[in-house]
């Protein structure tokens, strides 16, 4: 159980950083459906500086760096050119995909070793469930930390409460003196540096390797748990443990001595997902989505 | 109904009658448009000064520009003396220039408070709900800060935004039409909180075109027409009408109001027991609504926004279905199943109160806005089934000349008219169809004096042609000027529909708040 927990918690964290970044852009009012291609690019970006320099944390941090560049692209085209914000964020994914196949295509097959638990082993044996705790590398708990960092951000600080008026209304913001424009540039940026931590997780830590779209959908996923969650931090991340935890179920319940077909267990966590998506959204997500999420704001002057 | 004009006092902090703001010589162009062509205005400390104009006047962008929001090609402004140069809507903020937008610039995914904290420099939310609350029972604005915005009512949100200003504690107040959709207790509240604040010095600049507000509130009134001022004048020395004419520039006609009891025809609209249950958190159920129209009169449904009127107009209208056939029968046959398009053949005809959007596609030109609505008419449909472009452009330009439809090109987008001539040309788009029923939203709402005579006066022609029709509407004016009974939607119930004659604006507005249980509760 103690295994199955940490591999939850382990599967988790790159939903949690994708859906978390994505959760403040679209807060902001901007809809970008280019997570999947920005995981992709911090990803190989990651495991290309932590091959070369031997560090996990510079390979996280240019994961993070390489997302900032794919969401600056997507805001000179959605922000810059007011572009439609859903073509912009296809587009990005696409070329996301594209040029991280590119990139990466001498490094696919290497291995890199896998990034260290943060806490001493001797921590995590010293108590009980001590693993579950202490048992984890450092992106992990950033995280969580981000979780939690977001959730008063958004809800206590008055920075977040002129991101979240940007979404709602960008004319009424705009009339107050806001800079509408500049804040959603801010909320995108950092959308994409946690979508390309999120992408750096899964080629330094998850499965320290490089493989051609090896998000596998994850950006999508991410994308689905924000609407989920009702633009909310708290059920995003309660939404991302549940997808990993049914993602490993599938390891674990042969163990337990559950018998399904292979097919199902690769389906569960997207049904499962589902499932929550459609029970929830109709209560808990009415009238929490951003009002202007996703539509066009031009500055008069 | 407004308010006693009390005598402004002179208040001891500020220099007695000497100029607040002045405006010199300020011009505002758009590409070869001249928006405002040098307009000049002086407001004095603690005066309440009203900017009067046509909807297009240029009223909206001015004070634009006087909060900082947009900034004049040419022209000057002057605070206490000294020239002003506006970086922003922050910096006019700082002055002491507060605005409460016509649409509220209000956020609704946030609480009050939130709303109130945005536009004022940092400070802890405790101590500002505290402000807050202090600041809205000293001027009689009663709001729960704590309330998502979504939740409270027109009312509500319009004292948000005045709170939001007074918390600035300014000394130059922008109204931007704001009693457009408030009940007169509403509106008397508001006149209080005004007549307080200017009591206390700060000079409140009032746009609005219902003129007998502004001779009840305001001491000066500066006209607008076409971008240019071509009046100042004393509102209390002139009539209404006189103001009106000023701003149109033209004679205004009377609406012809039919005397007393004329025969009326067959009943049109027969509405039965009709019951819906709530659509979302927020909506209204509408409970056990029974009337009839006749061919010939026009009914009023008055009532503020969040009592059902929005949720009777879509259930009239079939954008929500009644759960049986026969709750609704328009000429007699059962619609209550039927969508939009099917009571539309049997003779109704519709114009909802959101013009962009719900009457017409913002960027689709005029003509295609025909297709909306009148698709099914003969000459619509060409030859194989086609939509005839030439049918479109050739009634496009009918319902333009006979209502003065203003707007740039032959077939404009909708988007690019004003609000009034955009009303002008979706309720000629109805009316021309010489419907059997005609069911309209809020006609008059944000449009100027001159269209919203020329609105009602077509209005009564229709009726007077044999035609039936129903108008929901917040504005109360509008609901007298037209109306021949009177009825009062409230809590998702339709009153008694009373005749005009009987009814007065203190009547309705009782029935409005009270709910109503008897006639007798309100009379």
């Amino acid at each position: 159980m103690e295994a199955f927990f940490a591999a939850m918690i382990v599967a988790a964290t790159p939903l949690l950083f994708a859906a978390l970044g994505e959760l403040v852009a679209e807060r902001s009012g901007v809809l970008n459906l280019g997570v999947e291609g920005m995981m992709l690019v911090g990803a190989v970006c990651a495991f290309i500086v932590a091959l070369s320099t031997g560090s996990t944390a510079l390979g996280a941090f240019a994961g993070a760096a390489a997302g900032v560049a794919m969401a600056g692209l997507f805001a000179l085209l959605a922000l810059g050119f007011s572009a439609n914000q859903a073509a912009a964020g296809l587009a990005l994914t696409i070329f996301g995909g594209g040029l991280s196949g590119l990139l990466g295509a001498s490094y696919v097959g290497v291995p890199l070793p896998k990034a260290q638990p943060l806490f001493p082993a001797s921590w995590a044996e010293a108590i009980p469930y001590g693993k579950a705790i202490f048992g984890y590398d450092a992106m992990v708990y950033l995280a969580w930390a981000s979780a939690a960092a977001i959730w008063w951000f958004l809800a206590r600080a008055r920075s977040g409460l002129k991101l979240r008026a940007a979404g709602d209304n960008a004319e009424s913001g705009h009339a107050l003196g806001l800079p509408v424009l500049r804040i959603r540039l801010l909320a995108v940026l950092f959308g994409g540096a946690m979508a390309g931590l999120g992408g750096a997780y899964l080629s330094l830590a998850y499965t320290p390797m490089w493989g051609e779209g090896m998000t596998a959908g994850r950006g999508w996923i991410a994308l689905a748990l924000v609407v989920f969650a009702g633009w909310r931090v708290g059920w995003a991340a309660a939404g991302a443990v549940l997808f990993a935890a049914v993602t490993q179920l599938q390891f674990y319940a042969q163990g337990w001595g559950w018998r399904a077909p292979s097919q199902f267990w690769a389906a569960a966590p997207y049904l499962a997902t589902i499932l929550a998506l459609a029970l929830l959204a109709g209560r808990r997500t009415a009238g929490s989505a951003p009002a202007a999420l996703g539509r066009i704001f031009r500055p008069s002057s | 109904m407004t308010a006693d004009p009390s005598p402004p006092s002179s208040p001891a902090s500020a220099p007695a009658r000497s100029p607040l703001f002045e405006a010199r010589g300020i011009v505002k162009r758009y590409g070869n448009f001249t928006a405002n062509d040098h307009v000049d205005l002086t407001v004095l400390h603690g005066e309440r000064h009203a900017l009067l104009g046509e909807n297009g006047a240029g009223k909206s962008t001015f004070v634009k520009m006087i909060y900082g929001a947009l900034q004049p090609s040419e022209g000057e402004f002057f605070w206490e003396g000294k020239p002003l140069r506006l970086s922003g809507p922050a910096e006019a903020r700082r002055l002491g220039i507060g605005m409460a937008f016509q649409h509220f610039s209000i956020f609704e995914g946030l609480t009050a408070l939130e709303n109130v904290a945005l536009a004022l420099p940092p400070e802890p939310l405790a101590a500002l709900e505290k402000r807050v609350r202090e600041v809205s029972a000293d001027y009689g604005l009663p709001v729960d800060p704590s309330k998502p915005v979504h939740a409270l009512s027109v009312g509500e949100r319009q004292r948000v935004e005045l709170l939001r200003c007074l918390l600035q504690n300014p000394r130059l107040l922008i109204l931007d039409e704001p009693t457009s959709v408030l009940t007169p207790q509403e509106a008397e509240t508001l006149f209080r909180a005004l007549e307080k604040l200017s009591a206390e010095g700060c000079a409140i600049l009032y746009i609005s075109h219902r003129l007998e507000e502004v001779r009840a509130l305001c001491s000066r009134a500066t006209i607008l027409r076409r971008g240019k001022v071509t009046a100042e004048v004393d509102p209390r020395a002139t009539t209404a009408r006189a103001l009106a004419e000023a701003m149109v520039g033209a004679e205004i006609l009377d609406v012809k109001r039919p005397s007393g009891d004329q025969p009326r025809g067959e009943e049109i609209l027969q509405v039965e027991r009709l019951s819906l249950p709530a659509d979302g958190p927020f909506g209204v159920a509408l409970k056990e609504i029974s009337f009839a129209l006749r061919g010939g009169e026009i009914l009023g449904v008055a009532g503020v926004a969040g009592e059902g009127q929005n949720e009777f107009m879509d259930a009239l209208t079939g954008e929500r279905r009644a759960p049986e056939a026969g709750m609704i029968r328009i000429m007699g046959s059962p619609a209550g199943r039927l969508d939009p398009t099917g009571r539309r053949r049997l003779g109704a005809a519709f114009a909802p109160e959101e013009r962009n959007g719900h009457g017409a596609v913002g960027e689709a030109p005029l003509s295609e806005a025909l297709f909306l609505t009148r698709r099914h008419e003969a000459g619509a449909m060409g030859a194989g089934g086609w939509l005839s472009r030439a049918w479109a452009a050739a009634e496009t330009r009918r319902i333009r000349a006979r209502f003065d439809v203003r707007a740039a090109g032959e077939d404009p987008p909708a988007r690019s008219l004003s609000g009034g001539n955009l009303q002008k040309f979706l309720m000629g788009r109805e009316i021309a169809r010489a419907p059997k029923l005609l069911i309209a939203a809020q006609p008059g709402w944000g449009v100027d004096a001159g269209a919203a005579a020329a609105i009602q006066s077509a209005l009564r022609e229709l009726a007077d042609q044999g035609a039936a029709v129903l108008v929901v509407s917040q504005d109360l004016d509008e609901i007298f000027a037209l109306a021949d009974r009177i009825a009062v939607i409230s809590r998702g119930r339709l009153s008694e529909a009373y005749p005009a004659a009987e009814m007065t604006p203190e009547r309705v507005g009782l029935l409005m708040g009270a709910g109503h249980s008897s006639p007798e509760a309100a009379a």
